[in-house]
């Protein structure tokens, strides 16, 4: 708390400045609030301060939300590249088992049966029904001989005596002695692919061995992964075409939307990569021995989401934390920098209430000082020229008697005007003395006028006044009363015109109280500035006023157990209200 | 034959004769004293129906003046004056024992109506 210790001198220029400007002009330059109304010094202190503070506090916290964001996130990608990897590999094996097993029985029943026995209908049928048995997904066997016919079929078609020979996966057979084939519809119009192999026979010339194989029996196997909605597990062969369907890129025989990945032997591959914001890995895998490509995606939820979701304990107690910190530093802002408005107004207050006190200390000793050594002269006066009347009126035949008279009453008048001045000047200088007194208020409203006199009649000022006759007398503090009313007189005046009206009245009101009014027929004061009047450093006189007369005349007021209020009209005029009590409490 | 007589302790000599005139005017006696030791010798000296003594003296100060008449003759009424006084204020500054006081400059007939009253109060 700074503020608290700056030197006094520093306070009230500023404070005085803000809130006259605020009165007399909307200043252009002065930095305005959110929504408009410019701000105090006391509002940017407390704009700064809030600001400042709730940065502190909330900035580790927004670091540490990120982190978690990234680190959520990032646990969230690796937690998905492994479950990819998981199904990459399981699926792969199990892929190259089937396979596997499937060209080892063929393999086998070349070995063991002769070309003979195989090209009868019933061999083949009886080596068809085994492999059925035994392995599943067989759907028909051939034999080719070395010129392409297909010499033996047995199967749900009637292929027997298809020529094979122009056909490419014929000629990869005559050249590697095995071929596995892409899928394809082909005769036989459903998914299927080929598994042949060529077997020697003795004397140079050679046959082939030819099974089709249902799809159905490796897309059972991915079927079987249970894989949810995000993950989509699929085969495509090195040309992009979809062998067995994919829940993203469509049905068997498509052509895929991506590029073939490149070969990669014995390894899996996991790439990630943002589509549309969204997160995409990708794994792939080229099954050995065959020309398929096994892939697994998985879409990521956004990032954000996932997290927003994952964590939503986390973001609730962000979100109270923040709420809370932010309502406990603006309430904490709020009381701080009223508490130093208070203090900074208080001490102004003193200060000012201290200064004034002390000249009017001084003011007063002066003034009784001076009417003092003037009332003992002025008394010689009044008496040397009462004697003078004395005389001449005791005097027969007094020389020129009647215009003597006349000189003579005259310097009594003089004289009785000085001693209202010394009388004045003396109970002025009074008011120091803190003491309670009963009080005339018809006498002391009087008294406290005849300091306005000469302004009253050299500015033609009419002053009616009008005090209830059974106005009682009150128990009061006389100087402080004549404070408070010459403050309201000044008012009053510096509010008309020259030729002006101002209103008195004093009456008992039900309460038992006394109401002093006094009202003016000047400007008035604007309903927004009304509720202000009362309040410290508040001016409508620009930089003539410390904005504390009123201030300080309803401290007094209210001290006094009295009450002060004001009606006032633009244009129309304004009344000062005074309610005394009979007697002072206290 | 005089109305009563008056002691009038004041140490400004103008304004004390003056008044002295004055009251003569008036029918009433007055003697006057400028400070507060010839007013003691004074007042022992002659008996007198009322004192006006002024509050600021030279040497000893009207306020034990005061209290030395009033020790030797607790009934001779005494009206002071004062210099400091308003209108509303000197009530407050009248030393005990004083019948009234009154401020310069003092109003003639005010001060006679006051010494009339106190010598009627005490006769």
């Amino acid at each position: 708390m700074k503020h608290t210790k700056r030197p006094m001198p520093a306070v009230l220029p500023e404070l005085k400045m803000a809130e006259n400007k605020n009165v007399n002009q909307p200043d252009e330059n002065r930095p305005s609030g959110p929504f408009g109304p410019p701000l105090s010094p006391y509002g940017r202190l407390r704009r700064f301060s809030g600001l400042l503070t709730s940065l502190i506090a909330l900035i580790p916290l927004a670091i540490l939300t990120i982190i978690n964001y990234h680190q959520d996130t990032d646990a969230y990608r690796a937690e998905n590249r492994y479950a990819i990897s998981r199904i990459l590999s399981n699926t792969k094996r199990t892929l190259e088992f089937v396979l596997e097993e499937r060209r080892s029985a063929l393999s086998f029943i070349l070995s063991e049966k002769t070309y003979e026995k195989l090209n009868t209908n019933e061999g083949l049928a009886s080596t068809l029904q085994n492999l059925k048995n035994s392995f599943g997904g067989f759907v028909d066997l051939g034999i080719i001989d070395s010129g392409g016919i297909q010499r033996s079929y047995v199967g749900p078609y009637n292929l027997a005596g298809i020529n094979y020979r122009d056909q490419g996966w014929f000629e990869e057979v005559i050249l590697r002695g095995v071929h596995v084939s892409d899928v394809f519809m082909g005769y036989r119009n459903f998914p299927h692919f080929v598994m042949a192999f060529k077997k020697e026979k003795p004397g140079g010339d050679f046959y082939v061995l030819r099974a089709t194989l249902d799809m159905e029996l490796l897309t059972r196997l991915i079927y079987n992964l249970e894989l949810d909605r995000r993950t989509d597990a699929f085969i495509i062969n090195q040309n992009g075409i979809i062998q067995t369907p994919s829940v993203f890129f469509g049905g068997v025989l498509e052509r895929a939307r991506f590029e073939v990945p490149p070969f990669m032997m014995d390894r899996e591959v996991i790439d990630e990569r943002l589509e549309e914001g969204q997160w995409l890995t990708t794994g792939y895998a080229y099954i050995s021995e065959s020309p398929y490509i096994l892939m697994v995606m998985k879409r990521l939820d956004r990032p954000f989401w996932h997290w927003v979701d994952h964590r939503a304990d986390l973001l609730w107690f962000l979100g109270i934390s923040a709420a809370l910190i932010l309502v406990v530093v603006f309430y904490s802002t709020t009381y701080m920098v009223n508490r130093l408005k208070e203090s900074d107004l208080k001490r102004a207050r003193v200060f000012h209430n201290a200064e004034y006190t002390n000249k009017m200390a001084t003011i007063g000793r002066m003034a009784a000082g001076v009417a003092h050594e003037i009332n003992n002269p002025l008394a010689i006066i009044n008496e040397k020229a009462g004697l003078l009347k004395d005389m001449a009126e005791h005097t027969p035949e007094y020389p020129q008697k009647d215009k003597t008279l006349i000189q003579i009453n005259s310097i009594l008048k003089s004289v009785e005007r000085c001693s209202n001045v010394t009388h004045r000047l003396l109970g002025f200088s009074r008011r120091m003395e803190v003491q309670k007194e009963n009080i005339n208020l018809a006498d002391l409203l009087k008294e406290v006028m005849g300091f306005q006199t000469s302004e009253i009649m050299h500015r033609n000022i009419i002053v009616e006044s009008s005090f209830a006759p059974d106005l009682p007398s009150l128990e009061s503090d006389r100087g402080q009363l004549q404070q408070v009313f010459l403050n309201i007189f000044n008012n009053a005046l510096a509010a008309i015109p020259n030729g002006g009206r101002i209103e008195i009245t004093a009456a008992s009101i039900n309460s038992g109280e006394i109401a002093v009014t006094v009202t003016d027929n000047g400007v008035g004061i604007p309903e927004k500035d009304l509720k202000h009047i009362f309040e410290p450093f508040f001016s409508t006189k620009g930089e003539f006023g410390t904005g504390l007369g009123l201030s300080i005349t309803q401290d007094i007021v209210q001290k006094l157990g009295g009450r002060i209020t004001v009606n006032s009209t633009v244009g129309t005029g304004t009344s000062f209200i005074v309610t005394l009590p009979l007697k002072t409490r206290g | 034959m005089s109305r009563f007589r008056v002691l009038i302790i004041d140490d400004e000599e103008e304004l004390a004769t003056t008044l002295v005139e004055r009251l003569a005017y008036r029918d009433i006696e007055a003697v006057y004293a400028l400070d507060g030791i010839s007013a003691l010798a004074k007042v022992v000296a002659r008996p007198y129906d009322v004192v006006v003594l002024d509050l600021k003296l030279p040497g000893i100060s009207g306020e034990v003046v005061l209290h030395r008449i009033k020790a030797q003759f607790p009934h001779l009424p005494v009206i002071m004056i004062t210099g400091h006084g308003t209108p509303h204020g000197h009530e407050a500054e009248k030393p005990e024992g004083a019948f009234d006081i009154v401020a310069k400059p003092i109003g003639l007939d005010a001060l006679i109506e006051k010494m009339e009253a106190a010598v009627k109060k005490h006769e």
